[in-house]
């Protein structure tokens, strides 16, 4: 997984909150058993006018230029500003697979899915959660701004606007040192594996029917 | 102390805490499918490990397999290659049970684990699908996890979680006649939002809970993740045992009397304590019936579509424009003026052999109406088919002009060819009315199957009670 420390990015703003990760990634792209190649199908249906189906070449489709990725002052955004209730539905990992391939490295919102919020996690996306009026206040100055940046210091666990407004925001220890190292869940775990043994054999006695 | 029933299943599930809460909970069952696994699989292989245990896992092919023709195989080369990719994935697994395209028992993983006694009370349940809360109706913690975590749990057999909070919604009182536990949870989204149940678990409880079968407690638990719990939980009682007797994978002899025993503690305490408590009066619930783009923009079917020049909020506000905008309806149309092109009966939360009983009640002696186009019936799983044709419910769908399909997830999340055309709308007993849900530009109404089996009869949705 990569690294997640500091990161100072263009902001993307896409003002509708219950965005749902059918949007985030249409079904047709989940057939897919490859975990990249994605981000040319990140909210396909808003982005494009025509179908999408996997294996076209997205370089030649015809683009929505109202959606907010297709303009050209959000070219290279790596921040992705959004609504209450960010990647509700269905659980698939494709969603934040697509985010990531894309270039979005963060997402700030009011609230997050709880299942998007953690796939994020797995894939060295950070997801932040800030206050509903912070959130607000992003989004006018992101419109009022053109170039409008975020600076997101993870050992910080801060938000930092243009004009120096640092917003403070909450990491459980173990997804902080996970993204700021750049570990996988599994290693870490597997260094419980005597425990997890000792558990499943206590397990096994009291209640053989689960084995 | 006092313990809610989620606090007893967490605590007995709790490997290692770390400081900050976070725990490794031990996972007894693992649910996989095509869609959400080739991956994880993969990364086993890359990373030179495998799997903990396999008897925890129960496989099948669902998401993608066609519901027609099945002697013409996978016709899409993409989806064969996911389906393809998981028969090599399970084979030489030594899964407790795999059931792949076109096995007598294939069907959906969330309608096949309960069915086969695989999934019992007490117990955690994982799955790469949302729709795992729905496991929770039998007193196990289940929910929904990504690809990663199913990876995780392939090589660890454990889950790094946090607990969530705790909200007990209770419904209380008689359910009306033609009123069932899919127009419950409706209701219950319509009222918390698709976001009200964020960051906890639910313990649905109240005397019109325990009235419900326990198909209708996999309907309401199914749909949690809509209120935005990834789990939904139901105290076990005599129903629960009751349906699980005799299954393939339940405990036997003196293992049975064992489990019981175990079993019948799983429900909350009295004096238990919950971070939320929501309460809903039976009597006040109507069929309901989605109208937007989101679980929670759901009327009673007497209702009336929503103005947005009424709402004061201003994103509440936008997301209904684009709602009646996508959906093409008026602001302040009764919703039994909405005409529909097709019917979906079947998914995770309404293809069980009483949702079939529930929808063929209606339909009995009736045709479809000549305005509507396609009516599919997709039953849960072989077993559900089975003995839906063993009742004859099949020659009743049959005779109204109804299209008897194979089992599989189909027109739910429209991954096979059962889709809707842009445009077309769509009565649909499933769990998302997601604009693009059932095919790019489709319109959902969710809905029960009774109230869909009424509006493919009647070409618009009506009150299922005025018919019963």
């Amino acid at each position: 997984m990569k690294k997640f420390d500091l990161l100072d990015g263009l902001v993307c703003p896409l003002d509708r909150a219950n965005v749902d990760t059918d949007a985030i990634i249409p079904k047709q792209f989940l057939k897919s058993i490859n975990r990249s190649g994605f981000g040319p199908n990140l909210f396909d249906e808003w982005r494009y006018t025509d179908h999408g189906e996997p294996g076209m070449d997205c370089s030649l489709r015809p683009k929505n230029p109202d959606f907010v990725l297709n303009q050209p002052r959000f070219q290279g955004a790596q921040i992705l500003l959004a609504r209450d209730n960010f990647g509700c539905g269905s659980s698939r990992e494709h969603a934040p697979w697509a985010i990531e391939d894309y270039g979005f490295r963060a997402i700030i919102a009011p609230s997050f899915a709880d299942i998007f919020f953690n796939n994020c996690f797995k894939n060295g996306v950070l997801p932040i959660v800030l206050p509903e009026e912070t959130v607000d206040s992003l989004f006018k100055e992101c419109a009022a701004q053109e170039g409008y940046r975020l600076t997101i210091d993870l050992a910080a666990q801060t938000v930092t606007t243009p004009d120096g407004d640092a917003f403070p925001f909450e990491i459980t220890a173990h997804r902080k040192h996970c993204l700021l190292n750049g570990l996988d869940d599994i290693g870490l775990t597997l260094r419980h594996a005597e425990k997890i043994k000792a558990f499943e054999e206590k397990r096994k006695a009291e209640q053989p029917w689960l084995f | 102390m006092a313990q809610t029933l989620y606090d007893k299943l967490w605590n007995s599930h709790v490997v290692h805490q770390d400081e900050d809460g976070t725990c490794l909970l031990y996972i007894d069952r693992h649910l996989v499918h095509e869609v959400t696994s080739p991956q994880a699989f993969e990364g086993l292989r890359l990373a030179g490990r495998t799997a903990w245990r396999s008897k925890s896992v129960i496989a099948t092919a669902d998401h993608n397999t066609p519901t027609d023709n099945w002697d013409q195989d996978i016709q899409d080369p993409i989806a064969k290659q996911q389906v393809d990719t998981l028969d090599a994935n399970l084979k030489n697994f030594d899964a407790l049970d795999f059931y792949p395209f076109k096995h007598e028992k294939q069907g959906i993983i969330h309608v096949i684990a309960p069915e086969n006694g695989a999934t019992l009370p007490g117990m955690t349940v994982v799955c790469g699908d949302s729709h795992t809360s729905t496991h929770g109706a039998f007193g196990a913690l289940a929910h929904g996890i990504g690809t990663s975590e199913v990876e995780h749990v392939l090589a660890t057999q454990t889950l790094v979680a946090k607990k969530a909070k705790s909200m007990l919604i209770k419904v209380e009182g008689q359910l009306g006649k033609g009123v069932g536990a899919k127009d419950v949870a409706l209701a219950i989204i319509g009222k918390i939002g698709t976001a009200g149940g964020t960051g906890y678990t639910i313990e649905f409880a109240g005397s019109a809970i325990r009235g419900l079968s326990m198909e209708g407690r996999m309907t309401l638990c199914n749909m949690a993740i809509e209120g935005g719990a990834r789990a939904g939980i139901i105290a076990v009682d005599d129903t629960t045992i009751d349906y699980l007797r005799g299954r393939t994978h339940a405990p036997k002899g003196e293992n049975w009397d064992k489990a019981v025993a175990y079993w019948k503690t799983l429900h909350s305490d009295a004096d238990a304590t919950f971070d939320t408590i929501v309460e809903i009066k039976a009597e006040t619930i109507d069929p309901q019936v989605t109208w937007g783009t989101s679980p929670e923009q759901v009327l009673a079917v007497g209702g009336k579509v929503p103005n947005p020049a009424n709402e004061a909020d201003p994103v509440k506000r936008g997301s209904i424009e684009r709602a009646l905008q996508y959906m093409g309806l008026n602001a302040d149309m009764p919703i039994t003026d909405i005409r529909i092109d097709k019917v979906f009966i079947g998914s995770c939360t309404n293809s069980r052999i009483e949702d079939l009983r529930e929808a063929a009640g209606i339909v009995k002696g009736k045709k479809k109406a000549a305005s509507v186009k396609q009516v599919l019936i997709v039953p849960g799983s072989g077993l559900v088919k089975r003995q839906a044709e063993e009742e004859g419910l099949d020659k009743v769908f049959i005779e109204a002009g109804f299209e008897w399909r194979e089992p599989g997830c189909s027109m739910c999340l429209a991954m096979n060819n059962d889709r809707l055309a842009p445009g077309e709308r769509c009565a649909s007993t499933s769990n998302r009315n997601f604009e693009g849900r059932q095919g790019a530009g489709s319109r959902t109404h969710l809905v029960s199957p009774a109230m869909a089996a009424a509006a493919a009869i009647a070409g618009h949705f009506v009150d299922v009670r005025d018919i019963l």
